[in-house]
């Protein structure tokens, strides 16, 4: 395809899904007057998403440990290690990753889900029943998506920093000392990083949730469709969550 | 050809639609008489289903309108077409079923979305609706454990719910094994007599459909060829309608894809190629 014909449908993409947003954030109201399905959808995509994400942080939690003491060790500041995973995680990898992995497990779910709804005519069927498919599908799942995010991120770092993971390797493998480890965490680690964290995980949320719906409503409605779309969300997903760190993060630590 | 009557709940009029540079139709007019089963009928790929979605405002014509009860169809808000189908129902090709919902839980989703009425009411009107279509006692069942027949009759009875004016059957019969559509034909004639609804059937299952309508049309290349009373559209004198109600292989619509290479020409020429 020619380059400009490239650019000319990633414009009206982005406009459409423009759009969209706007047409979803419009039935927000409605999903809110109806919190049953909204705690229906954060089952979907938040409880079922947090047994990866524990095992995740657990596993990250550890291999920072191991990596930060190697380093830390050299100048004798193997206490710091706390602090050092402590950030890592609540700053940058706590949100990002999760977000990774909330793409990977409840974004393809959820673009797949509303892909074959509109494939097999249940989106249609609703409308013919003078039932607004945005408010009824789309706006509960995005909200329990901007919901669920920011305590997966929570409960990734408390998996990371604590007991299951950095911890774990820190004081019980490596010997850093137990008050130490939590008390530079303590020291260092303010209420403004956790801030910080839980920003980049709303917005991080709502972009997975958003390209999620989007590509789900908008896929071909064939398998093909359904597929592309399920790949499709995961892809950019990934990419506009990095994306969007970098730019997060330069605004707040400006 | 004969008119449907002066009674007429859906009035189609210059409809124009096609999508890209294909047209659709182009320039049909037609009424749905209140109160009866009206056939459309036509080939594969001619818009029958368009036309539904059409009817129901589902898609805009590029140009002509579509009169449901006197309003226009395309000229309403968002809310009022809204409020205008809750007095159309609609049956998919595949049912359309809700997959995350038991059998009774999708008859019941237009009352729960609409109407503020008891839980025990609800539960009333469900199995009333799931009696008339013979599956009150595939209530607990969820989409996937019924067969294709029965989706379709799960999906009559949520169309028929709120009690709508119309309901448009979109190919009902297909792929539906010989007991299936006969019990699908009874349940469309019964339903349509004993609740005085008006009946749009879209199919190209010829005797089944004509069997137990009382109007039909047929629509062929964008435009209506002929419509009248069954035995009235049988006896057409229309080239097409009678290779269409007669299966013939070759007619106005030819047995060969047209070309404008000569056959002799084309294969010779790929032996040079």
């Amino acid at each position: 395809m020619k380059p400009w014909l490239l650019i000319g449908d990633f414009l009206r993409r982005l406009g459409e899904s423009t759009l969209f947003l706007f047409t979803i954030l419009s039935a927000l109201p409605a999903a809110l007057a109806r919190p049953r399905l909204v705690v229906q959808q954060l089952y979907m995509v938040g409880v079922l998403s947090m047994v990866i994400v524990i095992i995740s942080g657990s596993f990250i939690g550890m291999v920072l440990a191991l990596q930060g003491y190697s380093l830390l060790v050299r100048f004798g500041a193997a206490s710091s290690l706390g602090q050092a995973v402590a950030f890592s995680v609540v700053r940058e990898l706590g949100p990002v990753v999760t977000a990774l992995l909330f793409a990977g497990r409840a974004g393809s779910a959820l673009a797949a889900e509303i892909g074959l709804m509109k494939a097999t005519d249940q989106l249609s069927g609703m409308e013919m029943m003078a039932v607004d498919p945005v408010k009824r599908v789309v706006a509960p799942r995005f909200l329990a998506g901007f919901i669920a995010m920011p305590l997966l991120v929570a409960m990734f770092s408390v998996m990371a920093i604590g007991v299951g993971g950095g911890y774990s390797i820190g004081v019980t493998l490596l010997g850093v000392d137990d008050g130490a480890y939590w008390s530079q965490i303590h020291r260092a680690m303010h209420f403004e990083d956790i801030r910080q964290s839980l920003v980049k995980a709303l917005w991080f949320g709502g972009a997975v949730s958003w390209i999620a719906m989007y590509q789900g409503y908008h896929a071909a409605p064939t398998s093909e469709g359904v597929s592309r779309a399920t790949t499709s969300t995961v892809v950019v997903s990934s990419v506009v969550v990095l994306a969007l760190d970098f730019v997060l993060t330069a605004f707040m630590f400006r | 050809m004969s008119s449907p009557g002066p009674d007429v709940l859906v009035r189609v009029r210059g409809l124009r639609f096609g999508f890209g540079t294909r047209a659709v139709f182009d320039g049909v007019d037609l009424d749905i008489p209140r109160g009866k089963v009206t056939a459309i009928m036509g080939p594969s790929g001619t818009g029958k289903t368009t036309l539904l979605r059409l009817i129901g405002g589902q898609w805009r014509p590029q140009a002509g309108t579509v009169e449901f009860d006197g309003v226009d169809v395309h000229r309403q808000s968002r809310a009022a077409l809204f409020e205008l189908r809750k007095r159309m129902g609609m049956l998919f090709q595949n049912g359309a079923l809700l997959t995350d919902l038991t059998v009774f839980e999708n008859v019941a989703f237009p009352l729960r979305e609409h109407t503020r009425l008891p839980e025990s009411m609800i539960r009333d009107v469900v199995l009333m609706k799931l009696e008339a279509v013979g599956l009150r006692g595939a209530a607990g069942l969820y989409p996937e454990q019924i067969s294709g027949g029965m989706s379709r009759r799960v999906a009559l009875a949520r169309a028929i719910a709120l009690e709508p004016a119309m309901v448009m059957y979109d190919e009902p019969f297909t792929g539906q094994d010989p007991i299936t559509m006969g019990v699908l034909m009874r349940l469309i004639r019964q339903l349509n007599d004993a609740l005085g609804l008006t009946s749009v059937l879209v199919s190209h299952d010829v005797d089944e459909v004509l069997s137990i309508s009382d109007y039909a049309y047929v629509v062929s290349g964008g435009k209506v060829v002929d419509h009248g009373a069954p035995a009235a559209v049988r006896g057409s004198a229309s080239e097409f309608v009678q290779q269409f109600l007669h299966g013939k292989p070759d007619g106005p619509v030819p047995f060969h894809y047209k070309t404008a290479r000569d056959y002799a020409a084309d294969l010779l020429g790929g032996a040079r190629r």
